[in-house]
């Protein structure tokens, strides 16, 4: 590996701050991987960050030409797991006398509400499904409640604002007069359909704006440091970056980019548009699908610290079975201490590495297998090679024609045929696919609102359009270029019982980022 | 119809639905839904917040109350979509209490559950603590139906002339239809106006005309199915032994073929079995709940009994519209109450009515002519 001299053009860093490591990559402007680190992840994140950093930029003769960094990071993550660097927040519902029979943050655990809740309140307001208003907008009411609860920031959820978002801009607006400078988190910029869902993800939001300050100048700190210009990205839960700026106003949309990375990267190292992805690691392996370039999304509520969200998410399954994993016991890992434990590290533990190593399948450690070791090391491999034939057949809902991308630190414990897949393709740089993951995503914007159903005519047809050009602006606004943007996914799901037929209109948008 | 198979087993002794026991309420209702009834989760946030707010729910079997207590029936009418996004309001069951407290004189003495299955099993604790009276032990289903006719208090030949509605804006709608079908078509006329969500009473009746006419002891039967798996070391064997079900199969779902006709989410699910049940083959035929399963061209359960797919692992109940291909699951089929094997019970709610060209053989017996064969 060497970022030796010649190299021109710009090259970009791709970081993925993971639970056990943090891994960064250096690419250039044809995508090939310059230069790439691991290193353990710190628990206060930032010093984990540095070292890969670190690590990476001395191997780049120039790292002057570093343009972009983008980052996929769990910061946000662990501040909600650990209730730690939240921000108080001052949370808003527009729908009384609609909503009143479960007030805001009802399911949330209550150590999380205590450190959160600034106070919440339910005003006069909100849209019936059909864009009537239940209540006109209580501004006054709205006063009333920015003025007697101080916070850090404010959210605010309207009754079918995605579908109809005026009441809360307008919230917007007063909190603005009002307060000035406190950020607000809007529910339609965040979420789908479902109030209390959506509710908790803007809530988390707008508790996030510290962290996500934290973050950006932990990294511009860094990079500082190393007197570096550039451009900084985060990372997102399918796939995509956004802008420093964009990652500031809705920082809870970095949560689950870990996942996403590994796959885009692994769809951009292996050069295969859809796939099965296994990212190996200590502890677990995490197995997701990969269509047209992108994670497939989860059908199922995502909970976060304990509390229940709409998010996208990639959908993913996750087994007992990594590096770690101890023979016989899992889910039980031996973790970051493989390196002492492990039977080919001269250690007493018998790991799934050992069992890999013993069956041929990776040379790794310091010590031979010993003898005695080696019929239960064999039972083993054939343990490792059930658990993810069936994980895959999981995952592949009833398609035998994906190859089987490996990825991951651990990647060589799998086998390489496996039924349900027609090739189990390693592509180089496996081990950091994550970080190239991070470097190498588009930007994306998007939305979901209500729309008549097929049938409905030019009113229809404005609304779809308008709903498109929405995901665009989005798109560019989270750093596309504004070239280059398509509408990549547009989907319809008919709604029941309504007076008219209607559906719920998804579109996402995503292009290249803007050179 | 022997006794032994009654679904209502010894009287239990949950007094009270408390905060602890909301959770077990849901998974309990979640099995009892086949599959329908509405996802459980936000219920069951209600009902913690209600509790929370007003107190435990006292719940009382229907001989403990006076012959002339008024019983009042609750259930959320509406577009899922809808009720997700426009939660009630809080005192559409108060509005609802009032309207009834006008019409017969007196206050309702006790809340009841239209439908013990899914989410509608679950709201009435949090309508009940809103209102300050007791849950009664008893539903209208003792399972999850899709048409407002499959009451029991229907088959008991109660007449529907009394319907009342309550909105989020605080309209309330007192309807006096001809018959059933006219309660059904002008309950949802209102519902739309309304907004596609409302809360309804139907069928309130008096303690002394609920004797036969509705399915007691269901709540504490819900409660008593959650708390069976909570923690077992085999929840499935758990929970068959407490439904005392027939376990039809144990396998992965292979195919699943979807359709909508009729406003009915409709469908066919292959399972096929795995472990010891390997080679075997159920299909389950589904319209919003699980109705029909069916092993080498024989039936093996058929609605009105209760077929319920739950996760082979956890035993959690899986609702039809999560049903995904590779799911590895169990597929649990046990008697319903006696009232829906009679006659007019299964002219209501049996096979036929589903538009199922079958006669109704009890799974019981479907079970010992399998194994005698």
């Amino acid at each position: 590996m060497s970022g030796g001299a010649g190299v021109t053009g710009r090259l970009r860093i791709g970081i993925d701050v993971g639970g056990t490591n943090t891994d960064a990559v250096v690419l250039d402007e044809a995508d090939r991987v310059l230069a790439k680190a691991k290193r353990p992840t710190s628990p206060d994140v930032t010093e984990g960050l540095r070292a890969a950093l670190d690590a990476v930029l001395g191997e780049v003769a120039e790292p002057t030409l570093v343009t972009r960094v983008m980052l996929g990071t769990t910061h946000a993550t662990n501040a909600i797991l650990e209730r730690r660097a939240l921000g108080r927040v001052a949370v808003l519902r527009l729908g009384a006398p609609a909503t009143t029979s479960v007030p805001p943050l009802s399911d949330w655990p209550e150590d999380l509400r205590k450190t959160v809740s600034a106070g919440a309140a339910i005003v006069g307001g909100g849209h019936f499904v059909d864009g009537r208003p239940i209540a006109p907008l209580d501004a006054d009411a709205v006063r009333r409640f920015l003025g007697g609860t101080p916070a850090d920031a404010v959210a605010v959820t309207g009754v079918f604002s995605p579908a109809t978002a005026d009441q809360e801009n307008e919230v917007a607006e007063i909190v603005r007069a009002e307060l000035g400078e406190v950020p607000v988190s809007l529910s339609h910029e965040i979420g789908s359909l479902g109030l209390m869902e959506r509710e908790n993800a803007t809530v988390l939001n707008a508790a996030l704006y510290g962290v996500a300050r934290e973050v950006t100048t932990a990294l511009q700190a860094v990079l500082d440091a190393r007197g570096l210009r550039v451009e900084t990205f985060f990372a997102q839960n399918d796939g995509t970056l956004m802008a420093v700026g964009y990652a500031a106003r809705y920082p809870v949309l970095t949560i689950g980019s870990g996942p996403a990375n590994s796959i885009r990267g692994a769809a951009y190292l292996s050069g295969v548009p859809d796939a099965i992805v296994a990212d190996v690691g200590g502890t677990s392996t995490d197995l997701g699908v990969l269509v047209s370039g992108f994670p497939r999304e989860s059908a199922a509520a995502v909970e976060i610290g304990g509390v229940t969200t709409n998010f996208r998410m990639p959908d993913i399954l996750s087994i007992a079975l990594g590096g770690g994993t101890v023979v016989g016991q899992e889910p039980r890992s031996v973790g970051y201490r493989i390196a002492r434990e492990a039977l080919v590290f001269g250690g007493a533990t018998p790991t799934m590495t050992d069992a890999a190593v013993a069956g041929g399948r990776g040379v790794v450690g310091t010590h031979p297998v010993p003898d005695e070791w080696r019929d239960r090391l064999a039972d083993a491999v054939r343990r490792i090679d059930e658990l993810v034939a069936d994980a895959v057949d999981r995952v592949a809902l009833g398609r035998a024609d994906r190859p089987l991308v490996a990825v991951g630190g651990g990647a060589f414990l799998l086998p390489d045929e496996l039924p349900g897949v027609p090739e189990v393709i390693r592509p180089e740089h496996a081990e950091v696919a994550n970080a190239v993951g991070a470097a190498i995503a588009l930007a994306s914007g998007r939305l979901e609102t209500i729309v008549p159903a097929a049938g409905g005519g030019n009113h229809r047809a404005t609304l779809i359009d308008k709903a498109r050009q929405e995901a665009a602006a989005r798109a560019v606004a989270a750093g596309a270029d504004p070239a280059s943007v398509q509408i990549v996914e547009l989907s319809e799901i008919p709604l029941s019982y309504l007076p008219e037929p209607a559906v719920r209109l998804h579109v996402k948008a995503a292009g290249p980022l803007a050179r | 119809m022997s006794q032994h198979h009654r679904v209502v087993k010894a009287p239990r002794m949950q007094a009270r639905v408390s905060l602890e026991d909301v959770s077990a309420l849901a998974r309990g209702c979640a099995v009892l839904g086949t599959g329908g009834g509405g996802d459980v989760r936000p219920a069951a946030v209600a009902a913690r917040g209600a509790i929370r707010e007003y107190g435990e729910v006292p719940l009382v079997r229907l001989d403990e109350l006076p012959g002339d207590a008024l019983v009042l029936p609750l259930s959320g009418i509406g577009a899922p979509t809808v009720s997700n996004e426009m939660i009630q309001s809080a005192d559409e069951p108060l509005h609802i209490r009032d309207e009834i407290e006008r019409i017969f004189g007196r206050p309702p003495a006790a809340v009841m559950s239209s439908e013990i299955g899914g989410g509608n099993g679950v709201s009435p604790v949090a309508w009940a603590a809103r209102l300050g009276l007791p849950l009664l032990d008893a539903d209208a289903m003792g399972r999850a139906f899709p048409e407002v006719q499959m009451v029991s208090m229907y088959v008991a030949g109660i007449p529907a002339n009394l319907v009342v509605m309550a909105d989020v804006l605080g309209n309330v709608v007192t309807i006096r239809p001809v018959d059933g079908l006219w309660s059904e078509r002008i309950a949802r006329a209102v519902c739309v106006a309304s907004g596609s969500s409302a809360l309804m009473a139907d069928y309130v009746l008096t303690a002394a005309e609920c004797a036969g006419a509705v399915i007691e002891g269901t709540v504490g039967r819900a409660i008593a199915i959650g708390r069976a798996t909570e923690g077992a070391q085999d929840p499935l064997a758990a929970l068959e032994a407490e439904l005392g079900a027939v376990r039809l199969v144990t396998g992965k779902l292979t195919d699943l073929e979807r359709r909508t006709t009729g406003g009915f989410a409709r469908g066919t699910v292959t399972i096929e079995g795995t472990g010891g049940d390997r080679g075997r083959k159920l299909t389950l035929e589904i319209q919003n709940e699980n109705l029909v399963a069916i092993e080498d061209g024989v039936v093996r359960a058929m609605v009105p009994d209760l077929i319920t797919v739950v996760d082979s692992q956890t035993a959690t109940a899986v609702q039809t519209e999560s049903l995904r291909y590779g799911q590895r699951v169990t597929v649990l089929a046990w008697p319903c109450d006696p009232l829906w094997r009679t006659p007019k019970g299964l002219e209501t709610a049996g096979p036929r009515a589903f538009g199922y060209d079958l006669d109704y053989v009890p799974v019981e017996a479907i079970e010992t002519a399998g194994s005698a064969a």
